[in-house]
């Protein structure tokens, strides 16, 4: 299937009448995957989906239905569902047109996922700026619970299951996995030390499954067309790598930046972003060219021009440098920008963001941002690239120094930023000018 | 047991122990910050930083790919601990610039210096100086944080103990953590000051000059500081304490951590409680009512004038022991001798055995138990409620003596049972040998009404009271931190306490005043008694090892009388 005869599957629906309401919703076959996966074992749903090969599309894309294998066999009590709409990721906003398009579409993918998990119950993390998504969910919410597909005895099956909308505490740390749970529970958003991982010791110290909004809206779409239709899209494992699980599925690139027509695209896995910028985002503007590309949110580092036939699946990011491909937020930087300011922008973020808990993040990122701004202002020094480097490099869980990943993605846009552009950094420093851009405006 | 390897010394451990534990068998200090023994995990300083790895079945090592926290990574057979590998040492030493980044360095000014975590690591693991060119963050100190204690906000490292503290250990939950990232600070909630009776523990939990104790602020340098063990005289838990001292003056006491007796922490009334030990009204100097003609007028006359009977000790002693075999003599059974709650074993076995000796018929009494309200259990609930049983982690005892246990064995060997003396009625007996001690006004209304105006009243104390107004012998006594000796807890530990200062002027420590009374040779000394005690006395058997250690020992079979009562 080439990308240009490709049907949309998860933004199907967008952009047509009143595509929010639970009446249109059914009318395009909506709660059907429901009916037939409340037919079937938990363990068949669950199998249907490690089958399809879906993978978490939050950031780090771990196998759905094998992250569903993780809870306890025998528990007594309940199991929670989180849903992960803390979209706090730079560039990204896939979650966002899902939600406030579609909401059905993912609470469809709810039901059948706290199902599947013997969940009992389901919070709706939201991230607190999405006022008109909390609106479209609790509206469809409403509406489910009138119409038995929440509540007691789910479309007669005995299933009951009630989600709770949870208004997130406007935090970029409020994403990650276990700190999403301690907010929820009404903590600091401090993510929690592992183990005990969420699927063993999760919110209310419950066993729980953490999931994203897209991840939950291909659920509904896998039960309706099987696992080999999810498999027919995207790109098959590599068979010279037996820890490859594959990128299947279709995917929401969010495209912003320096594009003529910035927007969500869906494709299947595994465009390239060159295809990506130049097909579906109208070229880079103004007739420039793209001098750095974010490939999946700021936070998996940078790409250079001649790197931007890498595919864009789970894999190709991170051959040439990158963290990986993230929410596929893909984020164009023209050649009329100066990757110093890139960088101080990102590292501002970081800093902003960091929850406090570790050492290393904490002071770290808010170093390297003390470190660039003071180069913007021409007061740099050559040997404060190696400084930022070294930074970099021993922040984040790779080098284990922290217990969540904001530390990596705060280091991951210093360190392909200087590997991919020292000269410019070299240039910048030696000229002594000073930046005239402005910083963006308050970070998040 | 397991055995593990620390840089390639093998110790047995604990299973249950994580790196740093293990390390500490081995010798080898695994540096941290946030972690603590009595406190949750949270691995978030990570100064603790290790590799870690494992012997497999065949004997080949692995190690693990990444630094992992030693606090937060527990050991099992054949775990290979490594903290001086190159990757160990250079994590150290970033850590340690990034936490001094935002730091004063201060020293010189700063009241932990010393006993720092911060200096000490740094001159051990970290390095010289810093590569940070920007301005340091500067933050506000906040002396709002308690009543006794201020926050010093830019030395902190967010190590977030204190915050802990307050929210698994006392339970009042008034320390959080504001803001985020770099600028994050501790702080109380608003209108809610940390001043729960825990509170101090704060201080001695911050491992750098951030929490600092407003008594002792500034009062003098740590390193002048000399310290002695010893055990809280506040309440019967027996708090192993520090006392630290400098030039015959107690600056402060620490908790001195003692799983046996209560963790590794004491509440604010002990800890602050031992002013009194400086008190200006404390009597100093012996006296004798009607001093027999040929004591030395000159002697007299030197006295200080506010104490115009001040006497010699020779010559008190001496009238002393004249005045109580007189007595004995006259009226044996009206003999009365009050043992306070407040003395350690060593001393009511000497007083005890001394007035035996003279005549069996003697009667030994126990003086008042001081007992204020109900025992105070932490952590606290959220609405203020007492933790359920076996949720405890500190207690408060109401009963305000550190001895009655102790003090009760010595009466049930020598008396064969344990007469309160407040229960005896009105001047029941001819002759009084009082003991005090307290801190606080101990003569409630039915001692000094069961005392009465005896033929022979001798007090010994620490604070005029009516008792030691009318009496014809008094001894000018010492504080619990002027004497060695031996208190039993209320849950029969024995421990050891030693005298870190000086008594005032001509006061002594008790045991050295009845050892003259009794006409012992030689010194006093705790360890000797505890020895003779021990073998003496079957129900205190566990002392006769003399050296009761840092932790001191468990009577065998021990019974708290009181409470046993109390609850049948």
């Amino acid at each position: 299937m080439s990308p240009t005869e490709f049907k949309p599957v998860l933004l199907g629906r967008v952009g047509k009448p009143d595509s929010q309401s639970l009446a249109t919703y059914r009318a395009d076959g909506g709660y059907e995957a429901l009916a037939k996966s409340l037919k079937m074992a938990n363990t068949e749903v669950i199998d249907l989906v490690k089958n399809s090969g879906l993978r978490g599309r939050g950031g780090a894309g771990f196998p759905t239905g094998l992250k569903w294998t993780f809870l306890p066999k025998d528990v007594q009590g309940p199991i929670y569902l989180c849903i992960n709409g803390d979209e706090s990721e730079p560039g990204t906003f896939n979650n966002r047109v899902l939600i406030e398009e579609d909401p059905h579409q993912v609470l469809e993918g709810i039901v059948i996922s706290s199902f599947a998990t013997r969940a009992t119950t389901a919070y709706f993390y939201l991230r607190y700026e999405y006022g008109r998504c909390y609106r479209a969910l609790q509206k469809a919410v409403d509406e489910m619970y009138a119409n038995n597909l929440l509540g007691k005895n789910i479309l007669g099956s005995g299933y009951d299951l009630d989600i709770y909308l949870h208004r997130g505490a406007c935090a970029y740390i409020c994403g990650e996995e276990t700190g999403l749970i301690e907010s929820l529970e009404g903590k600091r958003a401090w993510p929690r030390i592992k183990p005990p991982f969420p699927a063993i010791e999760g919110a209310f110290r419950r066993p729980t499954v953490v999931n994203n909004v897209e991840t939950m809206a291909c659920i509904p779409h896998i039960i309706n067309h099987g696992a080999e239709w999810f498999q027919s899209m995207g790109v098959p494992k590599d068979p010279n790598n037996p820890r490859d699980a594959g990128s299947y599925g279709p995917k929401l690139y969010c495209i912003s930046g320096h594009v003529n027509k910035p927007g969500l695209v869906e494709l299947p896995m595994g465009i390239s972003a060159r295809d990506l910028i130049d097909q579906h985002a109208g070229g880079v503007w103004k007739g420039r060219k793209a001098k750095a590309v974010i490939p999946g949110g700021l936070s998996m580092g940078f790409m250079t021009n001649a790197e931007l036939d890498t595919p864009l699946d789970f894999n190709g990011p991170g051959r040439v440098g990158c963290l990986g491909l993230g929410t596929a937020a893909v984020v164009v930087i023209d050649d009329h920008t100066s990757m110093v300011d890139v960088l101080y922008n990102a590292c501002r973020f970081f800093a902003h963001e960091s929850c406090g808990q570790c050492t290393p993040c904490r002071e770290g990122t808010a170093w390297s941002t003390k470190i660039l701004e003071r180069i913007r202002e021409g007061k740099g020094k050559l040997s404060d690239i190696d400084l930022l480097m070294e930074i970099a490099n021993s922040i984040g869980t790779i080098p284990g120094t922290t217990i969540c990943g904001l530390a990596d993605g705060a280091a991951w846009p210093i360190k392909t930023a200087i590997n991919k552009f020292r000269g410019e950094f070299e240039e910048y420093i030696k000229s002594g000018r000073r930046s005239e851009s402005l910083a963006l405006a308050g970070a998040h | 047991m397991v055995k593990v390897k620390v840089n390639d010394i093998e110790v047995d451990a604990d299973p249950k122990d994580n790196c740093i534990l293990a390390a500490r068998k081995a010798g080898i200090e695994i540096p941290h910050y946030c972690w603590h023994e009595s406190l949750s995990v949270v691995a978030s300083c990570r100064m603790c930083l290790v590799e870690v790895g494992e012997t497999k079945p065949d004997g080949t090592v692995a190690m693990g790919p990444k630094l992992v926290p030693g606090c937060q990574t527990p050991i099992k057979e054949g775990t290979i601990i490594r903290t001086d590998s190159s990757k160990v040492k250079t994590s150290q030493q970033m850590t340690l610039e990034l936490l001094l980044l935002n730091h004063p360095l201060d020293c010189s000014i700063c009241d932990q210096a010393g006993e720092c975590y911060l200096q000490d690591y740094t001159y051990k693991y970290g390095k010289a100086h810093s590569r940070l060119d920007e301005p340091k963050i500067q933050r506000e100190d906040k002396y709002h944080i308690g009543e006794q204690i201020a926050l010093f906000t830019d030395r902190c490292v967010m190590c977030t103990r204190c915050v802990r503290f307050t929210r698994e250990i006392s339970g009042t939950a008034e320390l959080q953590v504001v803001a985020r990232g770099s600028h994050e600070e501790i702080d109380v909630f608003p209108e809610t000051p940390c001043n729960n009776k825990l509170a101090g523990n704060v201080v001695d939990l911050c491992p750098v000059g951030a929490l600092c104790s407003k008594d002792f602020l500034y009062k003098k340098r740590v390193w002048w500081l000399k310290h002695a063990d010893s055990v809280c005289t506040g309440c019967s838990t027996g708090c192993s304490v520090q006392v630290d001292q400098n030039d015959n003056k107690v600056y402060r006491l620490r908790p001195r951590e003692n799983p046996q007796a209560q963790g590794h922490f004491m509440c604010d009334e002990g800890r602050f409680g031992f002013k009194y030990i400086h008190d200006e009204r404390r009597i100093k100097y012996p006296r004798l009512k009607n001093p027999p003609s040929n004591v030395n007028a000159t002697a007299r006359s030197t006295a200080p004038s506010d104490l115009s009977f001040a006497d010699p000790w020779p010559t008190v002693l001496a009238e002393a022991r004249k005045r109580i075999h007189s007595a004995i003599q006259n009226d044996p059974s009206g003999f009365v001798v009050v043992l306070s709650p407040f003395m350690t074993v060593e001393e009511a076995y000497l007083l005890a055995s001394y007035i035996k000796g003279i005549d069996a018929r003697t009667k030994l009494t126990l003086g008042p138990v001081p007992v204020v309200g109900s025992d105070d259990l932490y952590p606290k609930g959220p609405k203020g409620e007492s933790p359920a049983a076996g949720k405890v982690k500190f207690t408060i005892r109401a009963e305000k003596c550190p001895n009655r246990n102790g003090i009760e064995a010595i009466l049930r060997h020598f008396e064969g049972s344990v007469i309160h003396a407040e229960s005896l009625g009105k001047s029941s007996a001819s002759a009084w040998f009082v003991v005090g001690g307290s801190s606080s006004g101990w003569v409630n209304e039915k001692i000094d009404q069961a005392v009465g105006t005896p033929s022979l009243l001798i007090v010994q104390d620490i604070f005029p009271s009516p008792l030691s107004e009318r009496a014809d012998v008094v001894f000018a006594a010492g504080s619990f931190a002027e004497r060695d000796g031996t208190y039993v807890n209320h849950a029969g530990l024995a421990q050891s306490t030693h005298a870190s200062i000086r008594p005032p002027e001509e006061a002594r420590a008790d045991g050295r005043i009845l050892m003259d009374l009794a006409g012992r040779a030689g010194l006093f000394n705790a360890m000797a008694l505890r020895k003779e005690i021990g073998t003496k006395i079957p129900e205190l058997s566990a002392i006769a090892t003399g050296d009761l250690g840092e932790h001191g020992v468990r009577l065998a079979k021990f019974v708290n009388h009181t409470a046993a009562a109390k609850s049948s």
